[in-house]
């Protein structure tokens, strides 16, 4: 199972925490038009490789943190605060070739 | 001597003579051309299906679909094979419910046996709020006109015994209060109806192009007019005036080459295989309450389909925590089959929208079309989903049964939501 650090509790199952998805989508304006409103709330770039993520201590503590973790190899890169900017992805290639998956 | 390729029990009786060596392979792996009419990007059951259409229904001559791997080789050969039309809303009643018409003729249609299996799709009510929630669903079935049986406790013992009742003394921890049925849902050979679909779609000339991954688009004055491949490792360019994505779980990062953005998350979607043995469950058996569901295939594994992995996710593997929680289900729903060993364990990358209902029709893109959404019910809307964008390829405007499942309805709030009767919770 994958490990996930709280910034509190140290390394945990990941069964004990919730993803909140993306991290860092700022709230458009209340009177924004209708196609901002819908690429805030239902846009998402859902990429291959890193993503900057929220997550919550459900079964821990129950704080919210941000998490930068590859979505092909699920190695997670960065553990930052939930006002903290996500740190500039890493150079280099984002797939582990050794755990890339089969082709699809 | 000219091979043989309708499959008939007079062609088998005459092929026999010469010891099956007369048989035509059944569809052909072709090289890209230059130029195509329709380009179709994914090699599933949709892509496919989506080719055999366009051909058979709008008469389309010059059509190819890319496979980045093989076909049926994605989300097509990871699912659960199970089909069904138990969906809440009008809209989406019309589409599932044509997509099981079109099942129940389908082996007739393309000469090909999908091995359909219309034995049954059972839902278990564990508790009052269980049996309320799926009152109103199977009620609303029958005011679509699609057929479901409300049952009692008595009634789904008869049809599952198996099924943990508890016994006199020791109560179920899950009881079952009953449960409905749609008796016209069941299950399909997956890879069946991939190579159906690729077998007729290539009788009808369409070129069906494996190890051939889409790397991006061209466009014209906003228009896509190709895309670029590469095909068994060799980099080039086909020119296509209308191109599809029909890729499921990677429709974000295909569309994104083309500069589109969708209101798509992708998932791991788990299933399981136990070894084979003798008929032990008569239908497909769902305990939404429990995030797990079981059918037996011909060859006497017992398919386990579980939950999503809840995080965004391109590893086509599973997870052990849902694993566990489907195996805990099993064994707490079904004691007897506790002692048997799990043959193997997969996932697909399922594609995830807010309301659990499909986008199938023209994008904001000139020239490129759209299939996906389907999330964790794909394989059962694969004849519809090729019907559908077919049309929309042939006619340039989304099918009538797909007007409502458009990309305009993020932006319009008018949202289908069928996350209750997509049967996997997310």
């Amino acid at each position: 199972m994958m490990q996930l650090q709280c910034p509190w509790c140290g390394d945990r199952p990941q069964r004990e925490f919730d993803c909140g998805g993306t991290t860092g989508i700022a709230r458009p304006p209340l009177d924004c038009d209708d196609e901002t409103w819908s690429r805030y709330l239902f846009i998402r770039d859902n990429p291959k490789g890193p993503h900057a993520e929220r997550w919550r201590h459900t079964f821990g503590c129950g704080q919210w943190f941000n998490v930068q973790r590859d979505t092909v190899t699920h190695r997670v890169t960065a553990v930052f605060g939930i006002t903290e900017r996500a740190p500039e992805p890493a150079p280099g290639p984002t797939a582990d070739p050794a755990t890339k998956g089969e082709p699809s | 001597m000219t091979a043989r390729t309708h499959y008939s029990a007079r062609n088998l009786l005459a092929s026999a003579r010469s010891g099956h060596a007369d048989w035509a392979p059944a569809w052909t792996d072709a090289e890209p051309k230059a130029r195509y009419d329709a380009v179709i990007v994914g090699g599933g059951g949709h892509g496919l299906a989506t080719a055999y259409y366009l051909a058979k229904n709008h008469g389309v001559a010059n059509i190819a679909v890319l496979e980045a791997g093989w076909i049926g080789g994605g989300n097509t050969g990871r699912n659960t094979t199970i089909v069904r039309s138990n969906y809440l809303y009008p809209e989406s009643a019309r589409l599932y419910e044509h997509s099981l018409r079109l099942y129940e003729g389908l082996s007739k249609e393309l000469n090909f046996n999908i091995m359909l299996s219309q034995r049954g799709v059972l839902t278990l009510a564990h508790s009052r709020h269980d049996m309320d929630a799926q009152s109103r669903w199977a009620n609303a079935m029958r005011c679509n006109g699609i057929d479901a049986e409300l049952l009692d406790a008595r009634q789904v013992r008869e049809l599952e015994p198996r099924l943990n009742f508890g016994g006199p003394t020791q109560p179920a921890r899950y009881p079952i209060l009953g449960g409905f049925i749609q008796r016209r849902g069941g299950s399909a050979r997956h890879d069946a109806v991939a190579w159906g679909y690729a077998r007729a779609a290539s009788a009808l000339g369409v070129d069906i192009v494996q190890n051939c991954e889409v790397t991006g688009f061209t466009t014209s004055q906003g228009r896509v007019t190709g895309v670029d491949v590469r095909h068994q490792g060799r980099v080039g360019h086909i020119q296509a005036d209308k191109v599809a994505l029909a890729v499921a779980g990677h429709s974000s990062v295909l569309a994104a080459k083309a500069g589109l953005s969708l209101p798509v998350t992708s998932y791991a979607l788990q299933a399981m295989v136990t070894e084979p043995v003798k008929p032990v469950l008569n239908t497909v058996t769902m305990s939404p309450a429990l995030g797990a569901y079981w059918s037996q295939s011909d060859k006497g594994e017992v398919v386990i389909g579980g939950a999503l992995d809840h995080f965004p996710s391109y590893a086509q593997r599973g997870n052990f925590d849902v694993m566990q929680q489907v195996v805990a289900a099993t064994c707490e729903m079904l004691p007897s089959l506790g002692r048997l060993r799990l043959l193997r364990q997969w996932a697909g990358i399922v594609d995830v929208v807010h309301d659990s209902s499909p986008i199938i029709g023209p994008t904001p893109v000139p020239g490129l079309y759209l299939n996906c959404g389907w999330g964790t019910g794909g394989f059962k809307a694969i004849p519809v989903g090729g019907w559908t964008l077919a049309h929309a390829l042939a006619t340039g405007r989304a099918h009538e049964l797909a007007e409502p499942f458009q990309l305009e309805r993020f932006h319009t709030g008018r949202l289908i939501d069928e996350a209750g009767a997509a049967g996997i919770a997310h």
